[in-house]
């Protein structure tokens, strides 16, 4: 193919080599795109970070006791000892539990049935019953998911139930509103994806169009350089760039989000590199079409919004009309989502992502592809 | 390959059009080896289109030629490895050092030791000391040097200077031109653009464009004997209202302000000696036959050719 002509040797090297070390230099200088680097995730993450409220503080909980005695105390003293719920009604009445859910006064209620403890003792695994308030799923989930774990804690502890291979109860929880309520831990890994897909879009969209209204482009083609060398040499360097944003995230995400990490810490960081280099190419792929600086801006937000709304972020995968599933098949971030999810919370290894990662790898080639051909060679 | 070899430049009909509007007509250029040859013309004559079409930036709508023995159609990869062009507005990175820069550009054509061409090319400047300064906060004067320098740095065979000298104040003219004649002499052809009539005295060989067309070409002696003036250098009061009366005689084809006197000029000898005959008597202005200049020359042509193309 002629777009791809003098890839490889010893000029090849030398000439990208120039263009790398040249963009750099430029980036350095630059103090702004350099802030940008940093306060993007780091504002992203805080932003995010309080609206999604991971870790939900003193959510208002009513609860109804068919049984007072000290496990019952117990396992209120432990609900409240967490932070999570902040123990605002004791009921005795079932009927004002609704009432209290459906006027938003409580987001929990917590049903400890009469007998629980006698039952819990034979082995019965009598219920809990939980009612949420699953509008903010959010919020309930990650609560939800920790209530199993202090009310067996209550009972071990204060009440010296035996360890047993299975709880000796069995929480029964209802979550109202929105039934498919979905975990907190899903969307710090988002995160990474929409930050990345954003900022690596911003570095490269307005690389060519700034050459060519600086008037630097003139020169650029005036001397022996292949459209892909200049390529490589723009987005090499934000390889970089991206890749220290990657970690930030992720480093963030633990540090303030307790997000676990289950899989390989090295096959997420290779995998990361390639969904950045795959954005930054698309990114250049843009500046190569757009006719200058404001239009590259205006189609990274075009494409900006499916990447958001299609890819899994915002709104479960697999509940998307199919049309959409399809769009959102070819959109890299669709793809990163999965991967970042399966690896930091499922464990996943390469083998089973095989499928997210090739896609990943076509999509940047055709990006390429595309930026390579359409790059203008004269000022025609 | 190589067919021209006493020709740096050889190219015929050079035509270029942006939607519809036709901006180069037909350029033939020839341009020998080792030669510094002056491309004049006013603003918007084509002069840029032309150099670009040159050096491989822009496609020529009709016309071929060779740059260095290369195909300007086919070859620009060849002939972009050869020719330095330092572009009409400073091109270079104003983001980037003087060294930077220059090292980029050494990067690029792969010489084995940028730093230290960067370095000498520096020192060979006279910009020892401001190596660190951004090329975008040097003056006027000092960013045409650098330019220069990073044109010249990769050892090209040919260069296609576009105006070098605009808005440069008179004594880093001088020297701009000084640097010129010094890589002339080391066997460099030299093509540069100008609006600058006295820097057509500089050049070996000199043509002049307007509208897009190529009006005159040749040594300075050759553009004035062939353009078939005959001139009259008139001094002495009230000469404004002077120009304008002789203008509008027939046989005077142009009447220019020539220092504190007129220049008044015309093809044809007889009709002009007819035409100035009473003033010639009258008391207070001296009339003496001269040589036209070049700019006298040049504005004639300007005139003619509106009349043809406009
Ligand atoms: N890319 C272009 N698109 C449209 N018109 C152009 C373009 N480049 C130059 N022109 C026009 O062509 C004419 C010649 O321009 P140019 O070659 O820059 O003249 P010069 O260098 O002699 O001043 C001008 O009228 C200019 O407006
Ligand atoms: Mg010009």
């Amino acid at each position: 193919m002629s777009v791809f002509r003098g890839f490889g040797g010893a000029g090849f090297r030398a000439r990208t080599r120039a263009m790398v070390i040249k963009e750099f230099i430029q980036l350095r200088r630059d103090r702004l795109s350099f802030a940008m680097i940093v306060m993007i995730p780091l504002m992203q993450l805080v932003l995010f970070g309080y609206a999604i409220n991971t870790t939900p503080r003193d959510l208002p909980t009513a609860v109804l006791l068919q049984e007072r005695n000290d496990l019952s105390r117990s396992i209120l003293r432990a609900l409240e000892n967490t932070g999570y719920f902040r123990i605002t009604h004791q009921l005795d009445d079932a009927a004002a539990f609704d009432r209290l859910l459906a006027s938003g006064d409580v987001l929990f209620a917590i049903e400890i049935p009469a007998g629980f403890e006698r039952a819990v003792r034979r082995g019965e695994r009598p219920a809990l019953l939980v009612a949420a308030d699953a509008t903010d799923p959010v919020a309930a989930g990650s609560a939800l998911s920790s209530l199993g774990q202090i009310v067996l804690t209550a009972l071990q502890h204060d009440r010296a139930i035996p360890d047993a291979a299975a709880p000796p109860f069995e929480i029964r929880n209802h979550a109202r509103y929105n039934p498919a309520a979905k975990s907190s831990l899903n969307i710090v890994p988002g995160l990474v994806g929409t930050i990345l897909t954003m900022t690596m879009l911003i570095f490269t969209a307005l690389s060519v169009t700034r050459e060519l209204e600086r008037g630097t482009m003139e020169s650029l083609l005036s001397m022996p350089i292949t459209p892909i060398e200049i390529m490589l040499g723009k987005i090499v360097p934000y390889i970089l760039v991206g890749f220290i944003q990657a970690s930030l995230i992720v480093g963030l995400g633990i540090l303030l989000f307790g997000v676990p990490v289950f899989g390989s810490l090295t096959l997420l960081a290779v995998l990361s590199t390639l969904f950045i280099a795959t954005n930054l190419s698309i990114g250049y792929t843009f500046s190569t079409v757009a006719q200058n600086q404001l239009q590259a801006m205006q189609m990274s937000i075009m494409y900006f919004l499916p990447n958001i709304l299609l890819s899994g972020f915002m709104f479960p995968f697999a509940g998307m009309p199919v049309w959409a599933q399809w769009i959102g098949e070819t959109l890299p971030l669709t793809h990163y989502l999965r991967i970042v999810r399966a690896i930091m919370l499922k464990g996943a290894t390469i083998g089973e992502l095989q499928y997210d990662t090739a896609m990943m790898f076509g999509l940047m080639l055709i990006a390429m592809t595309i930026a390579v051909a359409r790059f203008r060679r004269t000022l025609d | 390959m190589n067919t021209a070899a006493d020709n740096a430049i050889e190219v015929r009909g050079l035509t270029k059009r942006f939607g519809g509007r036709t901006v180069v007509r037909g350029i033939s250029l020839n341009v020998r080896r080792g030669r510094i040859f002056g491309f004049l013309g006013p603003n918007g004559s084509g002069k840029t289109t032309t150099i670009r079409m040159l050096c491989g930036l822009l496609t020529p709508d009709e016309g071929e030629g060779t740059c260095l023995g290369f195909d300007i159609r086919t070859e620009a990869d060849s002939i972009k490895r050869r020719v330095g062009y330092m572009t009409q507005r400073f091109s270079l990175y104003q983001d980037l050092s003087v060294r930077e820069n220059l090292e980029f550009v050494a990067r690029l054509y792969e010489m084995r030791d940028p730093v230290a061409a960067a370095r000498e090319m520096i020192h060979r400047l006279g910009l020892d000391g401001r190596e660190e300064q951004l090329a975008g906060e040097l003056s006027g004067g000092w960013k045409q040097r650098l330019a220069l320098g990073a044109c010249t740095l990769p050892g090209p065979q040919l260069l296609l200077l576009d105006e070098p000298t605009a808005g440069v104040d008179p004594k880093a003219r001088r020297e701009f031109w000084n640097e010129i004649h010094a890589l002339a002499a080391e066997g460099i052809t030299a093509l540069v653009s100008t609006h600058y009539m006295d820097e057509a005295e500089r050049c070996h060989e000199i043509a002049y464009i307007a509208y897009g067309e190529l009006l005159t070409r040749g040594t300075v002696e050759e553009v004035i004997d062939h353009a078939g003036l005959i001139t009259y250098t008139v001094s002495g009061p009230h000469l404004n209202e002077l120009q304008a009366e002789l203008a509008k005689l027939p046989g005077v084809d142009m009447v220019a302000p020539f220092g504190a006197s007129l220049h008044v000029s015309g093809r044809d000898e007889r009709a002009l000696e007819a035409a100035i005959a009473p003033y010639r008597s009258r008391t207070g202005l001296s009339w003496v036959r001269s040589e036209p200049s070049l700019e006298d020359v040049f504005i004639d042509l300007m005139s003619t050719a509106r009349d043809n193309f406009q």
